[in-house]
């Protein structure tokens, strides 16, 4: 004990002479006094220094502590002056934070006991509280929130009082109320208003706290528990609908996607198209390419390439359409079983070549920037990816049903689907026009590629997962009728998503599977059946 | 009784079946009597391989009865070969009774690793043969019947019907790959110790079920022949070239579509069965779509609508997909798979038989007015009309 009162008799002086040397306006205080206690290498001073530096306020605390944490905090016994090894590799002087060149040979980490490791923890929990950047404040708080530690309520208290930012003071007295809730000598008036609090914010944490509260309690208390439990319950619930919805119009919009080309190919062309999935493999692909190329020549245009892939999946995709129909396809119209067996076939062709000419196994393809990430919504979290995909099948889809309504080729393709040997006889080239029709199919597939290889593997079994799936959303939503293949879509992924809680992914899957087995036995031309002469044709 | 018999064997019909009963019959001959150096030997591997071929001959009779007569495509009769398969893959399974890794008396190694308390009640009876082998028919055939009763009476037909058929092995394949559908996962059913009291993988035993699946091959075709030389099978015709046209002369379009239907999930059940002590094991992945379109592919190359091509087609395609998957060329075989998928369809959609038939018919025709020219020359000379065949 005389002796540690002797080092701590000696490192004054030098703290003083230290501080004159850095030649800071402000001369030697508590704080500086503190950060000294570390030289001393005993454990009571170091706990002494803890408190200290704690209480202090200074801007550097929180480094400090945190450096102790992980051992980055050195002191030389020689010079009684303590350095702090940046993560990145540099050292500053613990105190002033000035850059030092080297730090010399004999200085040693500070050392810790597991008492003190605990000690440390809670006063950088408290520190974090006072940090400058709100949203690690509001961490801090809501990790109190879910300790409800006792000890945090004075820290938490002043941190309100400072307080300015709106969603970190929220946090703040929400963390307050949780400490109050479990808080022994803490008044009946208190506790209500903590249940009040905490029934507010109404998340699955604020459940988990309601329900984890000892049963003795007043019993204004407990029916003021058992009734914010009801309502955070309700409230859950009601959220967890939302985001099932939410996923469901997800999923939807990815089944939209797949299935809006094979609507032109398979709904307005005839064509029983298996090797559609390939397509949407296809615009995979070539999103993998153009990221490549990207990364190895232009990288910083990597966030475009999304943008530079559509339209090229579209040429790629939709030229091998083009071929396809030109050179198989127009043998077997009128023939819908033996295209199936053809474009199989294909399907197995092109999945080996892909797989031939760049390997078997996944291809990493990135997210640019402004497409990950999410954001939250009340009790649920959106993520970027897919609300641009949801978004991009909309305007898709909408420009899809705008090309057919109003240009040339929409029309021509119209009446050839309604009327051949009409349409024939009015000069149109029905020919060109099954090669564009087929080719605009394909195409939108390789479009789809591009959207789906942001949220699957690209790999070559891509297209396979999509294909049975694509045609239950085109036969349930009808044949020939764009809206009811969109119809058909949401439908389905938001009924798979809401039996997925109940009944597993799988099973939900395979009861979707079975209830369209049956609904096409009630309604054998889907949702949107297409009436009159054009059924029988 | 003998027109029918003729009727139902006519000159291809009588060599596919002396064909096939002369391998059933010299084949385990050669294997079990013959010595292992014999030119003539055929090892034991390769009666398995056979037999295998043999198990996808009767599944290529099957889909050729629905799709060559009744114009059916059905997408999924790969799930009623595999359900067949289960059926036997259960029976084996409860046969190996204590000798498991577990050796747990009642319950097979996978229910004692996925922790079963007890055996599911859908695995009571497997322990049978009798209960097992009736199963390997009803199981599939009650599927079809569900399925085709559905399907046909509200009337889906060509493509939808394909799609949905897909469908409905697709759903199986989800299901049967869960651990808790109590089929064993996606590991399946495997390690099977015997059938009947014989070792599965004993040379004898090996060499009776490829004789047994050369036995189901002729007895399935007897039984497709007998029904589409039949006037049930005139209506099946007419069902397939004019539905529509069928339905309005009075026929009950959906019944005939339903008993062709069911009577071929049944073949394919039994095809499954003979096929899982062959090859040692059965897992989900039979249930994959594109074992359903490949078999459907056979039945195009041999020709639909022949029965004997439907064989011929499954035997020729499994050679070659045996031949060149363990060669140099294994990376190629899907792209050769696929080019005959796309092949057949443009340039031979009659298959070999029907190709051959289509050379063979008019030289056939041409000959037999020379024969009648030459008959009536000769009657004219007086000599006596011989009695012709009906």
């Amino acid at each position: 004990m005389l002796a540690s009162f002797f080092k701590t008799f000696r490192a004054l002086p030098l703290a003083l002479a230290l501080i004159a040397a850095s030649m800071l306006p402000a001369v030697a205080g508590p704080f500086e006094d503190a950060v000294g206690k570390f030289a001393n290498n005993e454990f009571s001073d170091t706990e002494e220094a803890i408190a200290a530096i704690t209480s202090s306020g200074n801007q550097r605390a929180h480094a400090i502590i945190s450096a102790l944490q992980d051992g980055r905090l050195l002191a030389d016994p020689e010079t009684k002056k303590i350095y702090l090894n940046q993560p990145d590799a540099k050292s500053i002087d613990a105190v002033t934070g000035a850059p030092v060149a080297s730090v010399p040979v004999g200085a040693a980490a500070v050392r810790l006991n597991n008492r003190l490791r605990r000690t440390v923890a809670a006063a950088l929990g408290g520190l974090t509280l006072q940090s400058p950047d709100p949203v690690k404040r509001i961490q801090a708080a809501q990790s109190v929130f879910k300790t409800h530690d006792e000890s945090m309520l004075p820290s938490i208290d002043s941190a309100l009082e400072k307080e300015t930012n709106k969603a970190a003071k929220l946090a703040f007295s929400e963390a307050r109320a949780a400490i109050l809730l479990f808080k022994e000598d803490a008044t009946d008036v208190e506790k209500l208003e903590a249940i009040a609090t905490i029934k507010a914010r109404g998340d699955q944490e604020a459940l988990a706290l309601l329900t984890g509260l000892s049963g003795e309690q007043s019993p204004a208390i407990a029916r003021a528990a058992a009734n914010a439990t009801a309502s955070i319950q309700s409230n859950l619930a009601m959220w967890s609908a939302v985001q099932n919805a939410w996923y469901g119009l997800s999923l939807g919009s990815v089944l939209l996607l797949a299935a809006i080309g094979l609507a032109i190919t398979f709904g307005v062309m005839g064509v029983i198209n298996m090797a559609h999935g390939e397509m949407v493999m296809i615009g995979a692909y070539v999103t993998f390419v153009v990221q490549e190329t990207i990364r190895t020549s232009y990288p910083g245009l990597f966030d475009y390439s999304l943008l530079m892939a559509v339209p090229l999946a579209f040429i790629v995709a939709g030229g091998i359409g083009v071929v396809i129909e030109r050179s198989i396809i127009r043998f077997l119209y009128g023939r819908p079983l033996e295209t199936l067996l053809a474009t199989w076939g294909l399907s197995l062709v092109l999945q080996q070549a892909v797989r031939t000419m760049f390997g078997p196994n996944n291809r990493e393809v990135g997210n640019p920037s402004w497409m990950s990430g999410a954001f939250e919504l009340g009790q649920i979290t959106i993520t970027y990816n897919r609300l641009w995909i949801l978004c991009f099948t909309l305007a898709v889809f909408a420009i899809l049903l705008a090309m057919l309504r109003y240009t040339a080729l929409g029309l021509e393709m119209r009446a050839v689907t309604q009327n051949r040997r009409m349409a024939a006889s009015m000069g149109i080239a029905t020919s060109r026009v099954d090669a564009l029709t087929f080719g605009l199919g394909s195409g939108i597939a390789g479009i789809a590629g591009v959207a789906l290889s942001q949220i699957d593997n690209v790999s070559p079994n891509l297209g396979q997962s999509y294909i049975i799936d694509s045609f239950m959303v085109v036969v349930f939503g009808g044949v020939g009728n764009l809206w009811g293949t969109l119809v058909g879509a949401f439908t389905l992924g938001i009924a798979n998503k809401f039996m997925e809680p109940v009944a597993g992914a799988v099973l939900g899957k395979i009861a979707i599977l079975v209830l369209i087995i049956l609904f096409i036995q009630k309604r054998p031309r889907g949702l949107f059946a297409l009436r009159g002469r054009a059924v029988e044709a | 009784m003998p027109h029918v018999l003729t009727r139902t064997l006519d000159r291809s019909a009588t060599v596919f079946v002396l064909v096939v009963a002369a391998f059933g019959i010299l084949i385990p001959f050669s294997n079990l009597l013959l010595p292992v150096d014999s030119f003539l030997h055929v090892p034991t591997y390769l009666v398995a391989l056979f037999g295998k071929y043999a198990c996808y001959a009767v599944l290529a009779l099957a889909i050729d009865l629905v799709w060559g007569y009744c114009g059916i495509l059905s997408l999924g009769h790969g799930a009623f070969f595999a359900l067949g398969g289960y059926a036997m893959g259960m029976y084996l399974m409860r046969q190996i009774g204590s000798r498991g890794v577990y050796g747990n008396p009642l319950l097979p190694d996978f229910m004692v690793f996925l922790n079963y308390p007890e055996l599911p009640w859908y695995w009571n009876g497997f322990d049978m043969f009798w209960f097992a082998a009736l199963m390997v028919v009803l199981v599939p055939g009650l599927l079809a019947f569900c399925f085709g009763w559905l399907a046909f009476r509200s009337r889906v037909t060509g493509v939808y019907l394909s799609i949905i058929t897909q469908a409905m092995t697709y759903a199986l394949l989800l299901g049967f790959f869960r651990n808790d559908f109590g089929f064993g996962g996606n590991n399946g059913l495997t390690d099977f110790k015997d059938i009947l009291g014989f070792n599965v993988q004993a040379d004898g035993t090996r060499a009776a079920l490829f004789a047994l699946s050369c036995v189901a091959l002729i007895t399935g075709f007897l039984i497709c022949r007998r029904v589409v030389t039949s006037k049930l099978g005139k209506v099946l015709i007419a069902v397939r070239d004019a539905e529509s046209r069928t339905r309005f002369l009075g026929y009950r379009v959906e019944s005939y579509k339903l008993f062709v239907f069911t009577l071929s999930a049944c073949m394919a059940g039994v095809a499954g069965a003979l096929y899982v002590p062959q090859v040692g094991i059965i897992n989900p992945s039979e249930f994959a779509p594109g074992n359903s379109i490949e078999a459907v592919i056979w039945v195009a190359v041999g020709g639909r609508g022949t029965l004997v091509g439907a064989a011929l087609g499954a035997v020729v395609v499994n050679y070659a997909k045996t031949f060149f998957t363990s060669g140099p060329l294994a990376p190629y075989w899907l792209f050769m798979l696929g080019a005959l998928f796309i092949l057949v369809t443009l340039l031979m959609p009659r298959g070999i038989i029907g190709t051959f038939n289509a050379w063979w018919e008019p030289w056939k025709a041409h000959r037999l007015v020379a024969d009648a020219n030459a008959l009536s020359a000769a009657r004219e000379d007086g000599v006596s009309e011989p009695e012709l065949a009906e």
